[in-house]
Parts: C-alpha cells; structure tokens; sequence
C-alpha cells in the first residue's frame, strides 16, 4: 500500500509545469483583474481603491443590464433553437440520409452545415455585415428581388431589427456544432430499442421523441452547456458588425467591458464588468462538471 | 433489395429539404466567391447575384499586397504551430499524472482546468495587457504564443485526462509490476496509443488559435505583427465603399480556414466529438 502512494506521489511532477503555468498566466492574470474591479485606474499610474464603488456603479447602470440582456437572448439563438434544430436535423441525417443515401451524402451534408463554425468570428462578421447591408446586400436583393421591397431594411443600422439579424447569423454560425456532436451521440445508441418501437407501430417523429431524445440526455446537457457559455462570451461580431450599436442596441458583457479598457480608459470597472461575467460562467461550468462527473467521465 | 423497395417518398424529401438547407448555408460563401471576381461596373449593373462576365482577379492581389498577406499567414502559422505544440505537450503532462497517475485530489486539480477555461478572456485581459508591456512582451508574437499556449491546456487537460482515466488498468499494472518507472511507463506505454488522440487535439489547437481574435487585438498592435484574423477584423473596415473588395477581403480571409478544414476534417471531427462526451 504505502508502495503505491510513493508511485503516486512520482506522478505529482508531471502535472507541475501544467499547473504552475496555468494558475500563473490564468489564475493570477483574474486575481488581478478582481483586485482592479475595487480600484479606480487609468491604466497608468496608480489604482486609487475604491471599494465595492464599481459594483454600486454597475448596479444602476442602464447598458449593463441591456447587455446582460442580450447575453441572454443570444442563449437563445446560439443555444436552444440550434439544440432543438439540430437535433432534428441530425435525425433525419442519421436515420434517412446515411440509410438510404450513403455516408457520402451525410458527409457533404455535415461539412456543408459545419463550415461557418471553421471561419473565424471576425470574418464571418465581414461576410455578414456584406450579406446584411442596406443597398447592395444579397439579402435585400433578393428580397426586392421577390417583390418584398418593404422587407428589405437597413438590418444592422435600426435598433428594431439589429438584435434580430445578429441572431440569424448565430443560428447559422452554431448549427454545425450541435449537428456534429448530436449525430456522434445517435451513433452510440442501440439499435435494438428503435427497431423494438418501429415493430410495434410507432411512427418515425414518436421514436424521435420517446426512444432518442432520452437516451441523447447527455449530449444535449454538453451540448446546451458549451453554448449557452459561447453565448455568454460573444464579442468578436458585435466588434466588427456593430460596436454594440445603433445606440446600445446590440451591447453585450464582453464588448461593454473591452469598451471600458480601452476606449474611456475606466479600467476598474470593465474589470468590474469582466468579474461578474465570469462568475456567471464559473458556476455554469461547475453546472458541467458535476453534471460531466455524473455521467461517469471520471473514475 | 427488400430495403430498396421499401424506400418510399420521404427519404427523397428529406434529401432535397437538407441539399436545400446545405446550399443555403454555403451560399454567403458563394456569394463572396464570386463578387470577388466581379469587375465594379458588372456589380453596379448587374448587381450581386450575377456571377462575373469577365473574371477580374486584380482585387484579389491587390488586397493581398495591400495588406501584406503573406506576412500574416506566415504570423497565424507560427503561432498556431507553437500553441499546438506547447498546448499538448503541458496538456498531456497534466493529464497524465490526472488520468493515469491517478493522484490524490485530482478531481480538484482537474476541477480548477475546467472553471479557469471558462474565465472569458475579457476578464484576463488587462492584467496581461500590463503585464506584457513591464514585461517587454508587447506588440510581440511571442507573447500570445505563451499565452495560448498556456490557456488551451485547460481544455486539453480535460480531453486528455478523460481519454486517459478509460485506459485499460492491467497495461498499468503489469508494467509497474516489472518495475517500469513513470516516466517509462508514459514513453513506452502511454505515449504510442495516445500518439493520434494527441494529433487530434493539436489540431483543434491550431485551428482554434488561428481564430482567436481579442487577444490578438490587444497585444498585437502593429501591422507586421498581426495575425490574419486580427487583420481581417482591423482593415476591412476601409473597404466599406467598395463591395467587391469587401467580398474579396472575406473570401481571402475565410480560405485557408476552409482550406485547413477540408484537408483534417476527419481528425477535427473526432476531436469535437471527443470532447463533447466521452
């Protein structure tokens, strides 16, 4: 016994380097970050501490709850009607198209659907902001196009609709993922039950809905989990697309606090905007973890 | 053939509903594709679903040496390439002692990978902004080189160390019988098995990094530095009176993603749904 702990205790070196890297780079670089959240600081000379002074200012700040705000709609566009379209499609690609077609077809079919999550945010926010604008955009001209010439809006420039078409971007954008994930999780299942409930009658939607969902739990926990944390997380085309414009109308946590850092120079409270993102998706992670350890991941 | 028969309509619906939906996903990029080589007056009379009478591939060179594109593929792949190899290189140490080693309070030290990997980077950001610049890392690559490569190891610590914690018990057993030592044990043992797990991650690693965006951002202000997604993100914003060079700009920016994605689409697959479930 006591020869097995000194073996174990052998292994603790290997996780040295790991560990120290990655509290020193990740670990202190948000201590400090937490610690600049009760100052207030230029970004040159010293932080003057301020106590909870930012968090008071947070409380009362209009945009800070509008971004909060739309956080929580991109959950819906990035997260559960990709997890709900998904499904169904991974379905259909798995139950009709690899049967009757071929892995070929299935294969074009997921590579087609996953290519937009490849593209770096910043480029698909070009390629979007390009499809999305007023005068020469492919949506609207195609809209005038089909005679819908009173659909055909400056999307990105009102406030009414700019919300809404970053949204159909990340529905376009999150699909590929929820797809891939979901299809690997049908491959797992047993057959035995689907073709039990196919000799009793049941049509396809119902074995859709009482023999795979359920078994797919798993999946669509990690599946709602990641991207409800992208969501959360979202900055890269709001920074190209819209500056969290027109007005406040697309602002959301992360671009709110990089705004702070670097452009009014308020560093303590981005930083304080930063420290309450992350303590939102500190505990959606633990959510995964134990939900992770649940299941079995670790023995 | 029996199954054949029994076919019907419905998969033939399926079929056209999801070749219908795949088009449609393709189609911005198609659309870049071919408004790139649009010469300006056809877009202005023939507008931005015609595709090119004659091809005009000025744009695509001109944004190319406009904003020296071959420097920033080159500053994408080097720091890429070191992440992946740094990222797996720290990730497969941890994981090791985590997944085989099995040491004492490893669900707390893998538990600490996994919440610091959601830690959004806004909140790292400025510490390591200020810390880069006492440190004479600013406005050098090799600052996001450390930095990537030191956060990606939380997500690979995780992948590895569930790939590990599955490994088969009397492989372990046996060797430490016969006195193997270790590091042995992960040279001859550990290390061969898990060679395309390890390929696998280094992959995401590149691919994730090439995209990676803030960071870059902040750290990389000048242009011989700039990664190729920072300048995508930093100089189109010029082009915005001229369409076509917009579509250019989009189309060289997402290639060689597409590119990349096509040639290890199969290693990048297994890589995702890997570390979805294990």
């Amino acid at each position: 016994m006591s020869n097995k702990f000194e073996q174990t205790r052998q292994y603790y070196w290997f996780a040295v380097p790991g560990v120290l890297t990655f509290a020193t780079l990740v670990g202190g670089s948000f201590a400090y970050n937490i610690y600049l959240s009760f100052n207030e600081w230029q970004g040159i000379g010293k932080p003057e501490w301020i106590g909870l002074a930012n968090y008071e200012r947070l409380i009362q700040d209009r945009v800070f709850w509008i971004s909060f705000l739309h956080a929580f709609e991109f959950i819906l566009a990035m997260s559960i009607i990709p997890t709900a379209l998904g499904l169904i499609i991974a379905a259909l690609i798995y139950d009709f198209i690899a049967k009757h077609f071929g892995n070929a077809v299935s294969t074009f079919l997921r590579i087609s659907l996953y290519v937009p999550q490849i593209i770096a945010l910043p480029v698909v926010g070009i390629l979007w902001a390009w499809m999305l604008s007023p005068n020469v955009g492919v949506i609207n001209t195609i809209l005038r196009n089909i005679g819908l010439d009173k659909f055909a809006l400056n999307w990105l420039g009102q406030s009414s609709t700019a919300m809404f078409a970053l949204s159909i971007m990340m529905i376009w954008i999150q699909i590929g993922y929820t797809i891939v994930i979901l299809i690997s999780g049908m491959s797992r299942l047993d057959p035995y039950l689907d073709e039990a409930a196919q000799l009793d009658g049941a049509t396809w939607f119902e074995r859709f809905r009482i023999v795979t969902i359920p078994q797919l739990y798993p999946e669509i926990s990690v599946v709602l989990l990641t991207t409800t944390v992208a969501a959360l997380k979202v900055f890269g085309p709001v920074y190209v697309m819209t500056n969290g414009g027109p007005g406040d109308a697309t602002q959301v946590p992360a671009y709110f606090s990089y705004f702070h850092f670097f452009s009014t120079l308020k560093v303590g409270y981005g930083a304080s905007v930063a420290t309450v993102l992350a303590m939102i998706l500190t505990v959606l992670a633990i959510g995964l973890l134990k939900f992770q350890r649940k299941m079995g991941v670790l023995r | 053939m029996s199954v054949k028969r029994k076919k019907g309509v419905a998969p033939y619906l399926v079929l056209v509903g999801l070749v219908f939906m795949a088009l449609v996903w393709l189609f911005p990029m198609y659309i870049a594709f071919i408004n790139s080589f649009k010469p300006e007056q056809e877009f202005v009379q023939n507008g931005v679903l015609a595709l090119p009478q004659d091809w005009d591939f000025s744009k695509f060179s001109k944004f190319w040496g406009e904003v020296n594109f071959s420097k920033k593929l080159l500053n994408s792949a080097q720091v890429s390439l070191f992440v992946a190899l740094i990222g797996v290189v720290l990730s497969f140490l941890t994981a090791y002692a985590i997944g085989i080693g099995r040491v004492k309070g490893r669900i707390w030290i893998l538990g600490f990978f996994m919440v610091a990997f959601t830690i959004p980077q806004e909140a790292l950001i400025y510490p390591l902004y200020s810390v880069s610049k006492m440190l004479n890392l600013y406005d050098n690559i090799w600052s996001i080189i450390i930095i990537f490569g030191v956060m990606s190891t939380g997500f690979g610590t995780y992948l590895l160390s569930s790939v590990m914690s599955t490994f088969p018990d009397e492989l372990l057993e046996a060797a430490r019988v016969d006195g193997a030592s270790p590091w042995r044990i992960l040279r001859s043992i550990v290390l061969p098995l898990l060679r395309p797990t390890l390929f696998v991650l280094a992959t995401m690693f590149f691919i994730f990094t090439w995209n990676e965006f803030l960071i870059p951002l902040v750290m990389l202000p000048s242009n011989d530095n700039q990664t190729v997604t920072l300048a995508m993100a930093v100089t189109t914003g010029q082009y915005t009176s001229d369409p076509t060079a917009r579509a250019a700009a989009a189309l060289i920016g997402f290639m060689p993603s597409v590119i990349f994605f096509l040639i290890f689409q199969r290693t990048l697959m297994r890589g995702i749904t890997l570390g979805a479930v294990k």
